[in-house]
């Protein structure tokens, strides 16, 4: 086939596409219009029946929240993979780093980067702490503050150096703190099981009324574990990396 | 509240950066360039969430686009050159 033929070749199967694409554009509900039930029904019942104000965190752990276990241990399989696949093997060492370009001058880590990293690293975590912590009231949840708290140990790492970084997130506490996040959940759905409630059913009090910090029963508690697994997770993703890079074949 | 007519206008902005966004991210060659230039057209993309009133998303969106998966991908190559040299 030479270029020419393969040009009009292109050219029909692109103007069939975009005659497709146009066709079935037009049998698009209108910009912004959503036409199904399910989003009116939930605006108008949440908050009264779960006592969340933040209503994106009542449907992601109360109204769908099997689907949240499960995406949950998408990541703790993500992590518990990237592990076996990164692990040390029997003919890798730990070396110093050797210079191989002499005459190469390695900028080092100006002090600015460091006092910056440094200054961030309090308001981070105290940010993905709160975010959360604070998934009943806002648009937050553990997910998100998770790997905001995450990110605060990769600026101590920005800071300071692997070493710290490493003695501030042993694997062995990380590994510990994934997993009881994760199983955190499972055992708050299966509690309920065991009160004779559908998995995951919502058993604790809601609190006196909604928008409270200590209200929403246990949508609260899941984003809290869910913080902690995603937290944990992300920081053993990055360390894994970052020790690879230090990693060399020997 | 913000009128219709200027929430259209800022959503058809944010739209058009995003695309322009991912063009740059796609016609940078340079690996490392490459990766600021997708750290970018995360926040982009968390902005244009933010515009189309999905809060929690535009959170995942940053926590996810802009930092983190700049940070694999920059230890990722980090490890490749080594091997390389």
């Amino acid at each position: 086939m030479t270029a020419r033929q393969r040009l009009w070749f292109f050219a029909i199967a692109a103007a069939g596409l975009v005659a497709c694409l146009l066709w079935a554009f037009t049998g698009l509900p209108g910009f912004g219009n959503y036409p199904g039930p399910y989003g009116q029904e939930i605006l108008r019942q949440a908050v009264a029946q779960t006592h969340a104000t933040g209503v994106v965190s009542a449907i992601n752990f109360e109204y769908r929240g099997f689907d949240t276990v499960g995406e949950e241990f998408i990541l703790f399989t993500a992590a518990a993979g990237m592990s076996v696949v990164l692990r040390r093997l029997r003919k890798e060492r730990q070396t110093e780093p050797v210079d191989e370009a002499k005459t190469r001058t390695i900028p080092a880590t100006s002090s600015a980067v460091r006092i910056a990293a440094l200054l961030l690293v309090g308001p981070t975590a105290v940010l993905g702490w709160w975010l959360a912590s604070h998934a009943q009231t806002s648009p937050s949840g553990g997910f998100q503050g998770g790997v905001i708290l995450a990110s605060a140990f990769i600026l101590i790492y920005l800071a300071g150096e692997f070493l710290t970084f490493r003695r501030l997130s042993p694997v062995a506490l990380l590994d510990a703190v994934e997993a009881a996040g994760a199983g955190g959940f499972v055992a708050i759905g299966l509690a309920a099981i065991a009160m004779n409630l559908p998995f995951l059913d919502n058993y604790l009090p809601l609190g006196q009324y909604p928008g409270a910090i200590s209200s929403s029963g246990t949508i609260a508690l899941i984003s809290f574990f869910v913080g902690i697994e995603v937290a944990a997770a992300f920081t053993a993703i990055i360390g894994e990396l970052l020790e690879q890079t230090l990693l060399r074949s020997a | 509240m913000i009128s219709a007519g200027l929430m259209n206008t800022l959503q058809v902005t944010v739209l058009v950066l995003v695309a322009a966004g991912a063009t740059v991210v796609v016609r940078t060659r340079s690996r490392i360039r490459q990766v600021l230039a997708l750290s970018v057209y995360g926040m982009l993309l968390a902005i244009l969430f933010l515009v189309f009133q999905a809060p929690d998303v535009t959170l995942s969106e940053l926590t996810v686009g802009a930092i983190a998966l700049p940070i694999i991908l920059l230890l990722a190559i980090a490890k490749v050159r080594k091997r390389e040299q």
